[in-house]
Formats: C-alpha cells, sequence, structure tokens
C-alpha cells in the first residue's frame, strides 16, 4: 500500500516544477549575468582587484596599526557572548516547557490549578517570543541601529553581538534544557530534595557539557562576526577592512584578511583544547 | 580530599593520585584566572559603558528610537517594496545555496580522505610513497581552497564582488554562494568521511569499480545528509542575504540600510516585519521539505 501511495504522489513533479519556476524567477531577479566576468569591465576590475592584492601589505606602520583593531574584534566577541549568556541563560530557563509549566517539577503544583498555569504558560510564551525576535534580526541589523543609539565604536558591536547570539544561545540552551534525562531528577525529588537542590544536583551536570560546548561554538562564531560588524561602524577589523576595499588598498585587505584567518583559526584551536578539557 | 585517594589503590601509588590531582585543581583554577583576566581585558578594551547605557539619557535615547519605530508605515507604496525587497532577498538566498552547493559538489570528493587517498578503496593498491604523495595533492588543495572560501566572511566576499561585478543582487548571490560553498564543502567532507564501509566492502567484493562504488555505496548513504544540511545553510543564509545589501548587494538589506540611516522610523519598521515574516516562511518551508524529502 506504501508503494501504491509513493507512486500516486504528486509531490516530485509539484517540487520539480516549483523549483524551476523558482529558478527562473530567482535567476532574472537577482540579475545574475555571468558574462559580467568575461566582459572587459569585468574582466579589468577583477585583474586589478586580484594584482591590487599582491603582495599583501606587510610593513611596519600598516601591521602596528591594526593591532589595536585585531584585539578588539577579540574583545567584542567575549563580551559580546557574556553579555549574550547573560541574556540567553535565563530566557532559555524560561523557555523551556519542562521547567516552568510541565514536566516532574510542576506536575504537583500545577495540577488542578488552571491559573496558575496559564501563568506560567504565558511567562514560557514571552520569553520564547523574545528569544525569537533577538535572533530574527540579524546582529548587522542590531549593530547598526545599536550605532545610532550609543554611537560609534566597540560597544555598539557588543551589544548587537549580545542581542542577536542572545537570542540564538536562549533557543538552543532551552533545548538542552528540555533534553535533560528526568531519571536522576525523579530520583532525587523521591529521596525529598527540594527544587534548588534538584537544580544544582540533578539538572545542572547534565547540561553542563552541551552548555559549555555550544558557548564555545558561539563563541567562535562571534569572532567571526565582530570582525565584519566593523562595516557598519561598530570597530574592530571589519572597519579597516571597509577602509582598505573602499580606498581601493588592495594589498591591505588581503594582509586583514590574513590576521582574520589567523584569529579565526586560533579561536578555534581554543575552544576545540577547551572542549577537549571537558 | 577524599579519604580513598590517599589508600593504596590498585591502579598506582596513592602519591600519584595525589599529585594528580593536585594538578587537576590547579588547572581548573588556572583556567578559571585566564578566564576573568580576558574578562576584564575585554570589558575595558571594548568601551562598555554600562552606566552610560542605562543612564536616563542612554535608555531615553533608546526609547526614543524605538517610539520612532511604531506604528509601521503600512501605506501601500512601502509595504509593496518591502515585500519587493523581500522577494528579492529570497532569490538571492535561493541562488546563493544553488551555487554554494555545486561548488561545495565539485570540491567536496576531493576533500574527503577515504576517496582520495586513504581507507578502504586504497587498501589493495600497492603504496608507493610518491603515489601516496600524489594522491594527497589534489585533497590538500581542496582542503585549502574550501577553507579560503568559508574564512572570509560573506560581507567581505560581498564588498570584493561589488567592486567587481557592480551594484546589485548579482555580487549578493556571488558573496553567499562562494561562502556558503566553503562551509557546504567541510560538512559535506565530514558527512563522507564518516560513511558506513559496509556497503562499500560488499560492492568492493562484487567487483565494482570505483564509479560504481561511489554512486551505489557511498551517494545513497550521504544523499539525505547533505539535503539537510543544505536546508540548514538556507535558513542560515536567508538572514545573511538580509544583510549583504548593506554593502550594495540589493535585497531587504538596502533598504534596511537606507531607512536606518536616513532615520525612516516607521519604514524601517515595516522592513523589519518583512524580514522577519520572510526568514519564518523559509524556516516553515525548510522544515517542510526536510520532511518531505527525507
Amino acid at each position: 500500500m506504501d508503494l501504491a501511495k509513493r507512486q500516486t504522489s504528486l509531490f516530485p513533479y509539484v517540487f520539480g516544477i516549483l523549483f524551476l519556476i523558482a529558478l527562473a524567477d530567482s535567476w532574472q531577479r537577482a540579475e545574475v549575468n555571468p558574462l559580467v566576468f568575461v566582459e572587459k569591465e569585468g574582466r579589468e576590475a577583477l585583474w586589478k582587484f586580484l594584482s591590487g592584492m599582491f603582495p599583501p601589505d606587510l610593513s611596519w606602520t600598516f601591521l602596528s596599526f591594526i593591532v589595536r583593531p585585531t584585539l578588539e574584534t577579540v574583545q567584542i566577541s567575549v563580551m559580546g557572548t557574556c553579555i549574550a549568556v547573560l541574556i540567553g541563560f535565563p530566557l532559555g530557563l524560561l523557555g523551556t516547557s519542562t521547567l516552568v509549566f510541565r514536566g516532574i517539577l510542576n506536575e504537583a503544583e500545577v495540577a488542578g490549578s488552571a491559573v496558575r498555569w496559564s501563568l506560567r504558560f504565558s511567562l514560557y510564551f514571552l520569553a520564547r517570543a523574545g528569544l525569537s525576535l533577538f535572533r530574527c534580526i540579524p546582529e548587522f541589523v542590531w549593530a547598526f541601529m545599536f550605532v545610532r543609539a550609543v554611537g560609534l565604536g566597540p560597544f555598539p558591536g557588543v551589544l548587537a553581538i549580545g542581542v542577536a547570539y542572545g537570542g540564538m544561545l536562549g533557543k538552543v540552551y532551552s533545548e538542552i534544557f528540555e533534553s535533560v534525562h528526568t531519571g536522576p531528577l525523579e530520583a532525587l525529588q523521591s529521596t525529598g530534595a527540594n527544587k534548588l537542590q534538584i537544580f544544582f544536583y540533578g539538572w545542572f551536570p547534565q547540561i553542563l557539557p552541551n552548555f559549555v560546548s555550544y558557548t564555545l561554538y558561539r563563541w567562535e562564531c562571534a569572532v567571526r562576526a565582530s570582525a565584519i560588524l566593523g562595516l557598519v561602524g561598530a570597530g574592530g577589523l571589519g572597519q579597516q577592512i571597509e577602509i582598505s576595499m573602499r580606498m581601493f588598498n588592495f594589498h591591505e585587505v588581503l594582509t586583514l584578511l590574513g590576521v582574520l584567518f589567523i584569529l579565526v583559526a586560533a579561536a578555534d584551536t581554543i575552544s576545540a583544547k577547551v572542549r577537549g578539557l571537558l | 580530599m577524599s579519604q580513598g585517594g590517599w589508600q593504596q589503590t590498585e591502579q598506582g601509588h596513592p602519591w600519584e593520585v595525589h599529585r594528580d590531582e593536585r594538578r587537576s585543581r590547579l588547572r581548573s583554577y588556572g583556567t578559571v584566572a585566564a578566564l576573568v583576566a580576558l574578562f576584564i581585558w575585554s570589558y575595558r578594551g571594548s568601551e562598555i559603558y554600562l552606566t552610560r547605557l542605562f543612564s536616563e539619557e542612554g535608555l531615553g535615547q533608546i526609547l526614543v528610537y524605538v517610539k520612532g519605530l511604531f506604528p509601521p508605515d503600512l501605506s501601500r507604496g512601502v509595504v509593496a517594496d518591502a515585500a519587493y525587497g523581500a522577494w528579492e532577498t529570497f532569490a538571492i538566498s535561493f541562488l546563493g545555496i544553488l551555487l554554494a552547493v555545486v561548488i561545495a559538489l565539485m570540491l567536496v570528493f576531493f576533500a574527503s580522505r577515504n576517496l582520495v587517498y586513504s581507507g578502504l578503496l586504497y587498501e589493495l593498491e600497492e603504496s608507493g610513497r610518491w603515489r601516496h604523495m600524489l594522491r594527497m595533492l589534489p585533497y590538500l588543495a581542496a582542503k585549502g581552497v574550501l577553507n579560503f572560501l568559508r574564512t572570509v566572511p560573506e560581507m567581505v566576499w560581498a564588498l570584493i564582488f561589488v567592486f567587481i561585478v557592480g551594484l546589485g543582487p548579482f555580487p549578493g548571490v556571488l558573496a553567499l554562494g562562494i561562502h556558503t560553498g566553503g562551509v557546504l564543502g567541510k560538512l559535506f567532507a565530514e558527512v563522507l568521511e564518516n560513511v558506513d564501509p559496509q556497503p562499500i566492502e560488499s560492492l568492493q567484493s562484487t567487483g565494482a569499480g570505483k564509479v560504481q562504488i561511489l554512486v551505489y555505496g557511498i551517494m545513497p548513504q550521504v544523499l539525505p545528509q547533505f539535503v539537510s544540511y543544505t536546508l540548514y545553510r538556507w535558513e542560515v543564509n536567508i538572514r545573511m542575504a538580509a544583510v549583504l545589501g548593506f554593502v550594495g548587494a540589493g535585497g531587504l538589506g538596502q533598504r534596511i540600510h537606507i531607512a536606518i540611516s536616513l532615520f525612516l522610523g516607521h519604514q524601517l519598521l515595516t522592513l523589519l516585519i518583512a524580514l522577519y515574516v520572510l526568514v519564518t516562511a523559509v524556516d516553515y518551508l525548510s522544515a517542510y521539505l526536510r520532511k518531505r524529502l527525507l
């Protein structure tokens, strides 16, 4: 029967046709023109860019000039991740259904009390909505808005990463929290442990490894993000990349990309090391 | 220190246990100290003025800004423009992810160790040293290219392509496709390297050639994961496509950029709503496709 159903399914055809329509429409809408690279103008620009990149600018003045933005990028990523955890952790807790309104921790309290249940549910819902709002607006847009609100410099970058990544962390945290095994919690409860004790001895040890490793992963992403947030005036390497790009100093761009590469690779290595310690 | 640590155990001398424990404790203190130092250094470096942010003036400024967003501008022209921008962003992300898949598929078969030079497929060949090295070359080259594509952020790719091909959505497509191609290439290569060797072995024992093994033994295993990763990256890309416009690569981002720059608060909110709707729609679409295709 399953086979017969599969044979009569229209899905592959519909999917194929829609796919082709979307492809054709997007092709036109995005003004795709691969010939640009072969035409004289595009070819010249490409050549100008590639030949301009080499050799990279390794002069002492330039290198000493970009030390500060590089360090700033690291600092923005660290502070941004800290703020993201500060936002994501509490909201993630509130956005976990098993901690807020259902499951073993709450079944005694919520049972039979519709008011209590709906209060807790609205708390849960609000936390979820907040998280989804935070993460739906890209960090770039946040950064740009914060630049308007608090002025240029690294601070808006920190806030942007904090808010946008807070939303992402909060969502993933709540998924981690929800996948906690209830066995240990139940066992603790049956020995008469109170909620705080259950939290620290049954729940916390379970979430810790995933919690740390996902936070570290986000920090890696934050290094990347903070390096480019500068494009909208939020400090760090990005600002310098944009300036060099706009001034057509492509050999500086190559140096900056090299620094960025080292930075990202270092972040990867460090977080892999720390994860290995767990 | 528990009592047990001091007693003679079968695993080793008690003093050794003691020393190990002390070392690990020292190490964890060291880690904490390093973290605190990092935190303080970052705090001072990133010019955070929490007092300024939470002062009456700072909060007031933000409040005024937020108030300036409401209500969203729902006049027909603005909504149509936002819808058009959203559509363009969708087109950029769609073509971008297709380009990324093409790039990834072109490179990935060279970038997974077990397909290029080691493992089951090659265990029968006499492993001359030069031959081995020669086989490693394409692997290293493909890995290097993928790493390069991945490390340069989309935004920087967009800046570069805006310079080369001019303003408009096309540089956005190229930027997204190239960066995501690097990311997908890495993910695909990992999938390929973790492939289950059993079907390969049984195919090999029937005398299948390498291409046949690839088509019948490996692809059926990895294809679902390829699709799943592609859909996941698409969800990421739609967000990125929306901001590429900041550097002149079309779509919603360009309109958002203009709206923020010119303090057009009401229009900005409309655009943000459009972005929200678009992102959510793509999330649902990708979840649906994942369910149907896998």
